[in-house]
C-alpha cells in the first residue's frame, strides 16, 4: 500500500515536469508546504480577547458601575485583594502611589502605573479571578474596572464604564513612557589601573 | 574507617590545578554547604598520584556485585548522589502565593553550555498547565489574508529548525542591585539557562497566512491561566523568531510550554510566549499590563522605559562562587557564562583585585550567537584576601558595565529589570567565597 502511494506521488512528480511546471521558482513554490486550515472569524472569537489599549480597541459592548464593581470585589477579589484593594495575602496594594514616581519608593498600582485605562479591562478579563480566570460577563469586568478606578481617585463614585467611557478616563502616568535607549552604557574594556 | 576515608592529607595546602579539577568533577554541592570541600577524597586522590601516601586500592563494592537490571521502560534520572542539585524557587524575593512566581538554576551545577530540562529556570503568571497536545490549537489572524488554525501534528509537519540559545528572565539578579541579598550564584543569576530549541520559523506561517505589509506589531498570546500575552515588532518576529516545542532532543517539558511556545531569541524570557495559542498581526503594540506596569524600567525623573526586550551582554563567574569555599592557597580554575542577545562573546576578562587589574580569560568552544559561552582563568590564589568578577564584551564591541555605569542611566529603585552589571564574588583568607556587589 505504502509502496503503491510513493509510487503515484512520484508519478504526479513526473506528470507535473513533463506538463512544464517544473521550473526552478514554482517548483520550489509546489514544495513550500501549507497545512494551516482557514479560521472564520467567528469561530475565534473567544479567543479575540486582546485590546488594543492606547485606544480602547477591541473592547467589547456591555457596561458596569462603580457600585457594581464594589459589591462584585467583595465576592471575589477581597479574599486575596484585601479590603478596598489595599492588599491581602495574595497580592499587595492596587491603590494609591500617584506621584510616588519622582521619589525614591515608586509605588505601583494600576493608579499610578497605567497609561491607558483600557488595561484594567483586558488584565481582569483575562486573568481574574486568578482561580477563575476568563469567567466573569463583559458586565463585571467593566463594573471591576469602575470600582479601581474609582478607589484610586481617577473617576467619579457615579460613573459608569463602557467602550467609550473606559478609553476616555485620562491615566496620571499617560506620557510616563520612553523608548528603550539602549545601549545606555559605555564601558570601556580597561586592562590596567582601572 | 578505611585509612583513605580519614583523608590523612587534610593538613596539605597543597591545592594543584589537578586537585582543583577533580574538586570540580566530584561534587560542588558541598560548597554550597558552606562546609568543607571533599578536602578528604581529593587530597587521597593526590596523594595516590604522588605516591607520597601510597596504600592498596581494593576493588570496589560495584565490581563485585551485578547492578541493577534495564528496565523494560524508564525515564532516566540522575544518580541518586546529585540528588541535591535542583532549581529552587526564589527565596530571597518571597511572593506571597507560588502561581505567579519563578523558580532559579543552579548555575554553580551547570556543566558544559546546555541546562538539563529538570534544571532548567521557571517563571508561571498562573501556574503550570497540563495541556493535551491533540486538543492543542494555535491561531494566526488580524491582519493576515487568510487567518489559519494549526494542530500540532500540523506544526510539527514543516521543515524544523535546531538552534541553541540561553533564555534569561528580564528580572535575573534584581534582589542585587545595590546589596548583597543573595548567597549564591543560583540566587543571584538562576533566572538564566541554555538549550537547544526545536520549531519552525514563524514566518513560514507567516507567510502561509499572508501579511498585511502595514504590519508593524504581531501579538503572542498563551493558553495558561493567565492567558499572558506580549506585543513583539515584526522586524524580530520576521528576523528569527521560532514556534518550537522540542528542547534539548524531547518535547517541552510542561513547566516551558508544552506543547509549544515561542522562542525569541537574545529577548527577555516573558516574550517567548509559552503554552503559545494565539499570534495576532497589528499595527501598533497592545500596550498590555505585561508591557507598562511591568517589564519596563525605572528611569530618572519618574519614567519609565517600555518595550525594553533585549538581553544585553552579561558574564558571571559561577566557580568559585557565594556558598563555596576554598581549601587553602593554590591553583583553581576560574569558570563561569557569558553571553549576549546582542551576538556572540568575542572575550571575557577576569579581575582578581576588585576590578583595578584585569586579564582575558579563555573562551570555550562553541561561542555561539545569543548562547551560555564558557570562559575560564586559571588561578593561583596566595590565600589573601581577593575580589573576583568577570566581565564580557559581545559581537558588536559592547562590554559589560558595571552597576555603577548602569546607575548613571537610569534609575535603580524598587523592582528593577535588566541587571546585566559586572558581579563581584570577595574572598575570605578562611577560602569563604560570598557575595560582593557592594
Amino acid at each position: 500500500m505504502r509502496s503503491c502511494n510513493l509510487a503515484a506521488g512520484a508519478l504526479a512528480a513526473l506528470v507535473v515536469t513533463a506538463l512544464g511546471l517544473g521550473t526552478a521558482v514554482s517548483q520550489s513554490t509546489s514544495r513550500k508546504p501549507h497545512f494551516g486550515k482557514p479560521i472564520s472569524q467567528a469561530d475565534l472569537a473567544a479567543w479575540d480577547i486582546d485590546i488594543r489599549t492606547s485606544d480602547g480597541k477591541g473592547l467589547p459592548q456591555g457596561k458596569g458601575t462603580v457600585a457594581e464593581g464594589k459589591a462584585l470585589f467583595a465576592q471575589q477579589c477581597v479574599a486575596c485583594h484585601g479590603d478596598a484593594a489595599k492588599g491581602g495575602p495574595m497580592y499587595g496594594s492596587m491603590v494609591g502611589g500617584i506621584g510616588s514616581f519622582t521619589t525614591n519608593a515608586r509605588v505601583l498600582t494600576p493608579g499610578s502605573m497605567y497609561p491607558y485605562a483600557p488595561i484594567l479591562f483586558d488584565y481582569i478579563r483575562r486573568t481574574m479571578p486568578m482561580t477563575a480566570p476568563q469567567s466573569l460577563t463583559n458586565d463585571q469586568v467593566y463594573a471591576l474596572s469602575a470600582y479601581i478606578l474609582n478607589l484610586n481617585g481617577l473617576i467619579a463614585e457615579n460613573a459608569v464604564m463602557d467602550a467609550a467611557s473606559l478609553t476616555k478616563v485620562m491615566m496620571p502616568n499617560r506620557n510616563g513612557f520612553v523608548v528603550d535607549n539602549r545601549p545606555d552604557t559605555t564601558a570601556k574594556r580597561c586592562m590596567a589601573n582601572c | 574507617m578505611s585509612r583513605k576515608e580519614k583523608a590523612p592529607g587534610a593538613s596539605s595546602r597543597g591545592a594543584t590545578l589537578k586537585e582543583s579539577s577533580h574538586i570540580h568533577s566530584q561534587d560542588r554541592r558541598s560548597f554550597l554547604r558552606g562546609g568543607t570541600l571533599l578536602a578528604g577524597a581529593t587530597v587521597a586522590s593526590a596523594a595516590g598520584l604522588t605516591g607520597a601516601r601510597a596504600q592498596r586500592l581494593e576493588i570496589p563494592p560495584s565490581g563485585k556485585e551485578m547492578g541493577h537490571i534495564i528496565e523494560a521502560e524508564a525515564y532516566g534520572m540522575p544518580s541518586k548522589f546529585e540528588a541535591k542539585v535542583k532549581r529552587r524557587r526564589t527565596d530571597v524575593l518571597v511572593n506571597k502565593q507560588n502561581w505567579s512566581d519563578w523558580s532559579m538554576t543552579p548555575l554553580q551545577s551547570q556543566l558544559g553550555i546546555v541546562t538539563p530540562n529538570g534544571l532548567f529556570f521557571e517563571r508561571h503568571h498562573a501556574g503550570v498547565p497540563d495541556i493535551d497536545p491533540d486538543h492543542h490549537v494555535l491561531v494566526i489572524h488580524g491582519m493576515v489574508k487568510q487567518p489559519l488554525k494549526f494542530s500540532m501534528s500540523d506544526l510539527m509537519r514543516y521543515p524544523s529548525v535546531s538552534k541553541f540559545h540561553f533564555l534569561e528572565c528580564s528580572g535575573n539578579g534584581l534582589t542585587d542591585w545595590t546589596k548583597a541579598a543573595s548567597k549564591t550564584v543560583q540566587q543571584s543569576h538562576g533566572l538564566l539557562s541554555c538549550a537547544q530549541w526545536t520549531g519552525v520559523p514563524l514566518a513560514t506561517l507567516l507567510d502561509e497566512a499572508g501579511v498585511d505589509p502595514a504590519a508593524k506589531w504581531a501579538l503572542f498570546e498563551g493558553a495558561d491561566g493567565s492567558t499572558h500575552a506580549r506585543s513583539i515588532p515584526m522586524d524580530k518576529v520576521l528576523a528569527d523568531t521560532l514556534l518550537v516545542w522540542g528542547q534539548n532532543g524531547e518535547m517541552l517539558r510542561p513547566e516551558q510550554g508544552y506543547p509549544l511556545r515561542a522562542f525569541v531569541p537574545g529577548w527577555e524570557g516573558n516574550v517567548s510566549v509559552k503554552w503559545l495559542r494565539r499570534v495576532k498581526i497589528g499595527d501598533q503594540p497592545w500596550h498590555l499590563r505585561s508591557e507598562t506596569a511591568r517589564y519596563t524600567d525605572p528611569m530618572p525623573e519618574g519614567k519609565w522605559r517600555q518595550f525594553s526586550f533585549m538581553m544585553e551582554c552579561k558574564s558571571v563567574i559561577t566557580r568559585p562562587s557565594g556558598g563555596m569555599k576554598l581549601q587553602g592557597p593554590g591553583s583553581y580554575e576560574i569558570e563561569g557564562f557569558a553571553w549576549s542577545g546582542n551576538g556572540s562573546i568575542k572575550a571575557v576578562d577576569v579581575t582578581l583585585d576588585g576590578g583595578k587589574n584585569w586579564r582575558e580569560a579563555r573562551l570555550e568552544e562553541p561561542a555561539l550567537d545569543k548562547c551560555l559561552t564558557r570562559f575560564r582563568y586559571t588561578w593561583n590564589w596566595d590565600g589573601g584576601p581577593a575580589k573576583i568578577a568577570s566581565r564580557a564584551v559581545d559581537s558588536t564591541g559592547y562590554v559589560q558595565p558595571t552597576v555603577s555605569d548602569i546607575a548613571k542611566a537610569r534609575a535603580l529603585v524598587g523592582f528593577v529589570q535588566h541587571h546585566n552589571g559586572v558581579f563581584p564574588w570577595s574572598i575570605g583568607q578562611d577560602g569563604e567565597v560570598k557575595n560582593a556587589i557592594v
